[in-house]
């Protein structure tokens, strides 16, 4: 009986100085999770990509240096929100995770972002297209990185419109990403006096598209609207060749298109497609040393995918925002007030900023797939057609319907 | 929110529209047939469920893509090569785990062959990504014709045509000739038919050989049609499975019959209503087995 007193009373000790050796440590502590589609149709744009551009992002803060220390988890959603959501609790509750970063797919990124909201953590959010993050469920503690639906619709819809792409006929992911693609494109073609004829809810991941591209065909439509991502994205755009669409006279609209698609489909198959994105990594020096670096890292030599991209900036600046405010101190509403009082600069992404509804601001480019005759290495797939500026490409704040603009 | 009354496609009820989508449903059947026969053949003769399917038939597709682009051999030498190269595989698996589970209860096989398929999926996913590689369609098969009430490409009619002729090879193979006389009476009764001095063990790699190979052939056709992807048999493989049970374990023409027929019902599924196409093959199998347990052709266990 009294021996186990005492080993109580040692342990009680040890537990206090364990617990004040933790608080005293506590504000130059981080942990970051990264949340992505580790092995399926979007692991290629995100997974552990996104991992490794986390990881950069930690290095090349010198945070470490200064006597922070800087952790990084990294968990599979397998595209499922439930999956999702779980990880992201155990990772505030018993990880004790400050920040998730990430996020592909809009249905899983939706879900965790309520969590993150209750649990009082930070959300970058890069790989989720839904414009709802910052929009309709937006929330004090998101921030959204790289793209989203109103900006896509918004370049690469109009740029069609406008060229004279009038009937749209939709092949859509039947889920929260493609309904809210749709939406905002249909927006943007019936603002420009367009009109969509027709379309298609197929499931996620779907391996044969005939059926569908048939249906595509006899609708007569000028443009096929692709909204949809990733293995879909590229089996759409493959499939639509082999049945003759692009020679009929139709053209496809590929409204989200990545590097790694590209380099899936075939600069043969892919050539002249038109598409936006935020980042392309032989855009200047800066995006070249930094895509090396990574390519270097990753185990199949990709280059990386401006999701990716927007990961490593996201994590800069909000370890940027931790720096000025001398310590972290573990409350994700703060932090990302401090986030959105600071201008992003980075050697990715360049000059740019965070609304009030968390939206990030940067420019978009509208790119164009070479030639085979074109391209001169393995990764040389885009020429550069036109920049858009980030105050034109995102939603304007007077449209936005977030809450958080309404104080 | 815009929002489509129906789901239905233009053109919905149009004769032309349906033939359309009926013979797009033919061609996903040829590799549903081609796969489940693959299976039927390696569950009648070794009693294993085979869930590396998948895993093979996506290593049909790469060791094509690495015959054109290391080799630089074409689609029609890859088409004789790749069965014969994972063909080969599936013997070294055969001798080396496989066999040590005659006798066994089928879970033992499906769980090594479930196990396989991941490791083999894992491996090929860490080094080429889960995007996948392009395949190119081979020059002669290039092109479409126009049949009046659709576009077919001509790639997509040599996939019917040619997996239909290896289909009814196999089942002749195995029904109608000699050997297969042997093999059948090598899976009712091994002892009996090792006294007449024929090798049973041979012939067992040599039938899971055959499989495999069924099921790396479908991997080659599918390489032009799909990305050559690490998951590519895993998202298939399910559907399969579903055939199988549906046309009855075991039968060679059940299967044969059942991965057309179910290709076609899903085809039609997209025209009418496209959110259940995923689905609608196991609405099937769970209407079949309540009705007929061993499946529409199958024999009592």
């Amino acid at each position: 009986m009294k021996t186990r007193s005492i080993a109580s009373l040692l342990l009680t000790t040890a537990l206090t100085f364990a617990a004040a050796g933790v608080a005293s440590a506590q504000d130059k502590t981080v942990k970051i999770g990264a949340l992505s589609d580790q092995s399926g149709l979007y692991a290629d744009l995100g997974g552990p990509g996104s991992t490794l551009a986390a990881q950069m992002a930690v290095e090349d803060s010198g945070l470490a240096a200064k006597g922070w220390k800087i952790d990084i988890i990294s968990g599979d959603h397998q595209n499922k929100p439930d999956i999702g959501t779980a990880i992201a609790r155990q990772w505030f509750d018993v990880d004790k995770v400050d920040v998730i970063v990430d996020v592909p797919n809009s249905g899983v990124a939706l879900a965790v972002n309520n969590v993150i909201k209750e649990k009082n953590g930070v959300y970058i959010n890069s790989g989720a297209a839904t414009s709802d993050l910052t929009n309709a469920q937006c929330s004090p503690n998101t921030v959204h990185w790289t793209y989203d639906t109103y900006m896509l619709a918004h370049t690469t819809g109009q740029a069609l419109v406008k060229a004279g792409g009038d009937t749209w006929f939709f092949l859509t992911a039947d889920y929260a990403f493609g309904a809210a693609l749709e939406r905002d494109t249909t927006s943007v073609i019936t603002a420009n006096g367009g009109k969509v004829v027709g379309g298609v809810k197929h499931p996620l991941n779907t391996p044969d598209f005939s059926s569908f591209l048939l249906q595509a065909q006899a609708s007569k439509a000028k443009i096929i609207g692709l909204a949809n991502a990733g293995g879909d994205t590229t089996n759409s755009i493959k499939q639509a060749a082999e049945f003759g669409i692009v020679k009929g006279g139709q053209k496809l609209a590929a409204l989200l298109l990545f590097l790694t698609d590209v380099k899936a489909i075939g600069l043969e198959t892919a050539q002249g497609l038109n598409f936006t994105e935020t980042f392309y990594w032989d855009m200047d020096d800066k995006t070249r040393a930094f895509s090396k670096r990574f390519s270097e890292k990753m185990k199949n030599g990709a280059m990386p995918t401006m999701v990716q991209a927007g990961v490593y900036s996201g994590v800069r600046h909000y370890l940027k925002s931790l720096e000025a405010l001398g310590g972290n101190p573990h409350d994700g509403v703060k932090v990302v007030e401090k986030m959105k009082s600071m201008p992003t600069e980075d050697d990715l992404f360049g000059k740019g900023e965070i609304q009030p509804n968390g939206r990030t601001i940067h420019n978009a480019y509208l790119f164009e797939v070479k030639k085979p005759s074109e391209s001169k290495g393995p990764w040389d797939f885009y020429k550069l057609v036109g920049t858009v500026p980030g105050d034109q490409a995102f939603t304007p704040l007077s449209e936005s319907k977030c809450a958080l603009l309404k104080k | 929110m815009t929002f489509r009354g129906t789901p239905k496609g233009p053109g919905a009820g149009s004769m032309q529209a349906l033939y359309a989508q009926l013979l797009v449903g033919l061609i996903n059947g040829s590799f549903y047939a081609l796969l489940s026969l693959g299976l039927a053949v390696i569950f009648g003769m070794l009693n294993i469920i085979n869930f590396a399917h998948g895993a093979l038939y996506m290593m049909g597709a790469f060791v094509a893509y690495f015959l054109l682009n290391l080799g630089g051999i074409n689609y029609w030498w890859a088409l004789l090569l790749a069965p014969i190269i994972v063909g080969i595989f599936g013997m070294i698996l055969e001798r080396t785990m496989l066999k040590f589970l005659t006798g066994l209860d089928h879970l033992y096989g499906l769980l090594l062959t479930f196990g396989i398929a991941l490791i083999v999926q894992g491996v090929f996913q860490n080094y080429f990504g889960s995007s996948g590689l392009p395949y190119a369609i081979p020059d002669q098969l290039k092109g479409g014709m126009n049949l009046g009430f659709m576009f077919l490409p001509i790639y997509r009619g040599w996939v019917v045509v040619f997996s239909l002729v290896v289909c009814l090879a196999t089942w002749f193979l195995i029904e109608k000739t000699q050997l297969g006389a042997y093999l059948r009476a090598a899976t009712e009764n091994p002892t009996l038919v090792r006294a007449f001095g024929i090798n049973v063990p041979r012939m067992i790699t040599l039938t899971y050989g055959l499989g495999v190979g069924l099921a790396a052939l479908a991997g080659v056709l599918s390489a032009p049609i799909n990305q050559v992807r690490p998951l590519m048999g895993a998202d298939l493989i399910i559907v399969v499975f579903a055939v199988v049970v549906i046309g009855g374990m075991g039968s060679i023409m059940g299967s044969i019959i059942t991965g057309f027929a179910l290709g076609v019902i899903e085809g039609l599924t997209k025209y009418f209503y496209p959110e259940a196409s995923n689905t609608v093959v196991f609405v099937l199998m769970v209407l079949v087995l309540l009705v007929k347990p061993t499946g529409l052709t199958g024999r009592a266990a």
